[in-house]
């Protein structure tokens, strides 16, 4: 049901990326001609329309029935409504969490905002995709803004650092996945997702599995996983926090929908050919992520190992190729977001002028120095690990679940054991927080309301972990059998 | 009546979340909150025994509410003769613990006290969910307070004992949990009893055993995976380590007889020489081990093993009895032993940590050598600790004798060498706990701080001497305990007896 003429009605569907769009030139104008008096007045603006965005996505573009639109190039299905909607929440969260670090570090230049709008715009372009072309504009649009908001800082050496790896890297995984796509059109000679799907089998030619396994190094590079993970420390450990923030939180959001739409979706046809590749990848990352996030001692950077391990979680969810698989990665996905928006701004908010506070080193004694943020500290690394009553746990038991349904038993002993090796480090920062003598550091200047969201966003990972069927409820609606 | 086992949980963490709301800005308000809150859930318990059926095996106060209706998964809690005895126990115990820290915890009280609080509701819902996967949420959830209680109050070493403790638990738990998975995929749904009616074939029985067994013997602990409990009794504080031998070890035995015997009776049956063997190892070369302590925490700790080791040892006890005998008879005593064993140590166990507790606080050491003639300065506190040692050694007339001789004589019915192995506790457990008392609290004064030593206080003489009640009267009058458990015993015997093979 491919519409041809463009109607107000036929268009609707696209009101998330039309009112990001219109919000995107606002905000630029406002920098523009605002900027010198109210230096915060972007962010704000951009924090409370996205925050009105979101109500808009969830009375409007929640849409039930998959709508495909511009030519098959745009599909608005209901998963793709609900992760704009985290998506919307989680950068406004991000954004809101940055403010007063940003005030700081002198990072607020109103292009900060709108990169991240750009960056959003990007997300939900991705997510929305459903032809190969849109599938690349959307990955170009965020990866081209986030390459730019790491660099954001100018004077700093390491971000610099950071940002050149993580362009020349991502120009590479752009490289690869423009490659796989040319092959994948060339020998179906289809860019729809949906045409593709029938025309690439199992049985399939050489030439396609080459071609899916371009796309697959594509897919590895945008979630970070192994052997594809190497921007990852240095990307969360140079760039300034409140991008780290930003980059760990929402774009996962993207690179579930990218995975999806490409190979749940795009190459349904050929499940065990890439099923088999992303278990490997998934091992690995769970293997090296776990392990090498213990000798860590900056704790940005352990973070990012223990991004790549919980990537792997996700990717596990993909190898089953079931339904039940594909709602646990989702179930996942924003369990992490949510976990991850909390951890780094729980960094975030207790860093002070002078310092990071991202060594392990700062963290002792510090439930003496602010035991509230300790605790919340505390039940978010809880929560990573799995333990329950936090919904971490849930992510894990429904990944495994998955797993073991479609009889991958080995597997699933692998993920519970690399889960037991992971919640070491996760315990030694609890260990740094609660155990040790107080070390003497500067209180963070964040204010009451920033604590409060935490509080909030700590007590979701709570209140979803005692009942857990809300989420899953979700996710089963969402992407039904 | 309905909810009692709801509040039972939801009433002391409620209670632990104030008090540790209060904070410790005011220490006395949270430490009156945290003993009354105890209070009220050692009240509330009573119900919970005198309007309980004993003459039903089936569960009672029965709650069950849609949880995870995705997942089949209940919010569904109810208690029979074997959980309790258990649920009773840890209401029981937690009274104690609070008293006993009352004025000794000075680095963050309110913290202590919520812990301990937190623990409590979690631990009886270990025993009171009929869900395994909320049993299960139960079983980790409690790993965060006590990691917490060891790393922030404990001793040196805290922060390697109270990782290993952590890490070494959950590495256990985990596979129990593929295998619970596993069987909700076979059986559609996750309570205990669909997985007790279950039919699985043997090798399904053999993995699933094992997974459990992995869980449950690091718990209880088991020789050879024990290892965590010396280091993390020695490092936790008093209250700490009372909650850990009375109440969390219990945990390990109670999933051996609720999960392994009822959900893969024929893996059990095949396998029961590995956990008879492990059980008596446990009994001997524990017991040689504790002798040659010089920390009391540590022999304690080393002690509780050995005396854990009946609890599998009787409640594996069965299989072998039908071998050598043809019949099932006795097998109930094995059962009937390993529950009463439990109980019984929760009490002694716990005591025993109390009065080392009451040393330490004192002299700030638990070096054995440090220690002579207490009794000389300590009279009252003397004769609660021989009273506890002598029981801890299994005296007639005290609760430590129930236990050991039902299994004792149980054993005898399944192979005499079981018996005489088992057998052995009485000379080793006499040999390391009465050499304890002789070096620390007999003999003449050892030194000036020996002799500067001040007897119990008021305080601490209400907490030994109820402790001291509940020894003797178990010891005394075993049998309200065992009416307690006795039908649902025989339901565990016959579900533990019966196979649970596809009829092929």
């Amino acid at each position: 049901m491919v519409e041809s003429t463009l109607s107000l009605a036929s268009i609707t569907p696209a009101l998330p990326e039309i009112y990001l769009g219109a919000v995107i030139c606002l905000v630029l104008l406002v920098d523009v001609f605002g900027a010198a008096k109210f230096p915060s007045l972007g962010t704000t603006l951009s924090v409370l329309l996205l925050g009105l965005g979101s109500v808009l996505i969830a009375f409007h573009s929640l849409v039930p029935a998959r709508t495909v639109l511009f030519d098959g190039l745009y599909v608005a299905d209901p998963v793709a409504g609900f992760l704009k909607l985290a998506a919307f929440l989680a950068v406004a969260l991000a954004l809101y969490y940055s403010q007063a670090y940003r005030r700081r570090r002198g990072l607020r230049g109103g292009e900060y905002d709108v990169l991240a709008l750009t960056a959003l715009l990007g997300i939900c372009v991705l997510i929305s995709a459903n032809n190969l072309l849109t599938v690349y504009l959307g990955v170009e649009l965020l990866s081209l803004s986030l390459y730019a908001l790491v660099a954001f800082e100018r004077d700093s050496g390491d971000a610099a650092e950071a940002a050149i790896k993580y362009f020349v890297l991502g120009a590479i995984a752009s490289g690869a996945l423009l490659y796989g796509m040319s092959m994948l059109y060339g020998l179906t000679g289809t860019l729809d997702l949906g045409k593709l799907a029938t025309a690439a089998h199992d049985q399939a030619s050489a030439g396609l599995l080459i071609g899916m396994a371009f796309v697959i190094v594509a897919v590895a590079f945008k979630f970070g996983a192994v052997p594809f993970h190497m921007w990852v420390p240095d990307v969360y450990q140079g760039a300034p926090t409140s991008v780290t923030l930003f980059i760990a939180s929402a774009p996962k959001l993207a690179s579930f929908a990218f995975t999806y739409r490409l190979l749940s979706q795009g190459l349904a046809g050929m499940p065990q050919a890439w099923a088999q590749m992303l278990g490997v990848v998934a091992v690995l990352s769970l293997a090296l992520g776990n392990v090498v996030a213990i000798a860590q001692t900056n704790l940005r950077r352990m973070l990012a190992y223990s991004t790549i391990a919980n990537v792997g979680f996700i990717l596990l969810g993909f190898v089953t190729a079931s339904p039940d698989g594909y709602q646990a990665a989702l179930n996942y996905t924003v369990v992490y977001v949510l976990t991850t928006l909390g951890s780094f701004g729980a960094i975030l908010l207790v860093s002070t002028k002078g310092s990071e506070l991202d060594q392990l080193e700062d963290y002792k004694g510090f439930v003496t120095r602010d035991p509230l943020m300790a605790v919340l500290l505390a039940a978010l690394m809880f929560s990573t690990a799995g333990v329950p009553p936090f919904v971490g746990f849930w992510a894990k038991l429904w990944i495994i679940q998955s797993l073991v349904n479609a009889h991958l038993l080995w597997l699933a002993g692998f993920a519970v054991l690399v889960s037991v090796i992971g919640a070491y480090y996760y315990l030694r920062v609890i260990w740094f927080i609660f155990f040790e003598p107080p070390v003497e550091r500067a209180r963070g200047e964040a204010g009451g309301a920033e604590r409060a969201v935490l509080g909030l966003n700590v007590l979701a990972l709570f209140a979803l972990g005692v009942v857990p069927n809300v989420l899953l409820a979700l996710c089963q609606r969402l992407l039904p059998g | 009546m309905q909810a009692l086992l709801s509040i039972l949980i939801w009433l002391p963490i409620a209670g632990g979340v104030l008090t540790w709301l209060i904070g410790d800005r005011n220490p006395r308000l949270a430490r009156w909150l945290a003993l009354l809150t105890s209070l009220a859930a050692l009240v509330l318990s009573i119900p919970l025994y005198t309007h309980f059926d004993s003459g039903s095996a089936a569960a009672q106060f029965v709650e069950s509410h849609p949880w995870i209706p995705q997942l089949h998964s209940s919010y569904a809690l109810g208690v029979d003769g074997i959980s309790l005895p258990l649920i009773l126990l840890t209401t029981f115990m937690t009274v104690p613990v609070i008293i006993a820290g009352w004025s000794v915890i000075e680095k963050r009280p309110a913290q202590y006290f919520a812990s301990f609080l937190i623990m409590e509701g979690l631990m009886v819902g270990v025993f009171a969910a009929l869900d395994t996967l909320l049993f299960y949420f139960f079983w980790e959830a409690m790993l965060i307070p006590m990691f917490l209680i060891i790393g922030v109050w404990g001793g040196k070493r805290r922060v390697y004992a109270t990782l290993k403790f952590f890490l070494y638990t959950f590495l256990g738990s985990v596979f129990m949990l593929v295998a619970l998975i596993y069987m909700y995929n076979k059986s559609g749904d996750y309570s205990i009893a669909s997985f007790q009616a279950l039919p699985l074939t043997l090798t399904e029985q053999r993995w699933i055993f094992f997974a459990f067994l992995l869980a449950f013997a690091v718990k209880v602990p088991m020789w050879p995976v024990h290892t965590w409990l010396p280091d993390a009794h020695v490092e936790a504080p008093t209250g700490g380590s009372v909650i850990l031998a009375a109440i969390m070890l219990k945990m390990g035995g109670y999933g051996l007889l609720r999960f392994s015997l009822t959900m893969t009776p024929d893996a059990s049956r095949e396998l029961d020489w590995l956990i008879v063997t492990l059980s008596l190892i446990a009994v001997i070369y524990i017991g040689f081990v504790a002798i040659a302590q010089t920390d009391m925490k540590k022999l304690i700790a080393y002690s509780s093993i050995a005396h854990m080791g009946f609890v599998t040892l009787g409640a594996f006890l069965a299989y072998s009895i039908m071998r050598h005998t043809g019949a099932y008879t006795g097998a109930v005593n094995a059962l009937d032993g390993a529950m009463i064993q439990m109980i019984s140590h929760g009490v002694i166990s716990g005591a025993m940590f109390l009065c080392i507790g009451v040393l330490y606080d004192r002299m700030h050491t638990r070096d054995i050598a440090a220690y002579g003639g207490v009794i000389n300065t300590m009279p009252i506190f003397g004769a609660f600790f021989v009273l506890f040692s002598l029981a801890n050694t299994g005296l007639p007339g005290t609760s430590g004798f129930v236990g050991e001789f039902l299994v004792i004589l149980a054993s005898f019915k399944a192979s005499f060498w079981y018996a005489l192995a088992a057998g052995t506790t009485l000379v080793l457990g006499a040999a390391y706990t009465l050499w304890l008392v002789k070096r620390v609290i007999f003999g003449p004064v050892a030194n000036d701080h020996v002799a500067a030593l001040k007897d119990l206080e008021p305080r601490e003489f209400l907490v030994l001497g109820v402790l001291a009640v509940a020894v003797l009267l178990i010891g005394l009058y075993p049998a309200p305990l065992v009416n307690l458990m006795e039908s649902s015993v025989h339901h565990l015997l016959q579900q533990m007896t019966a196979t649970k093979l596809p009829v092929a």
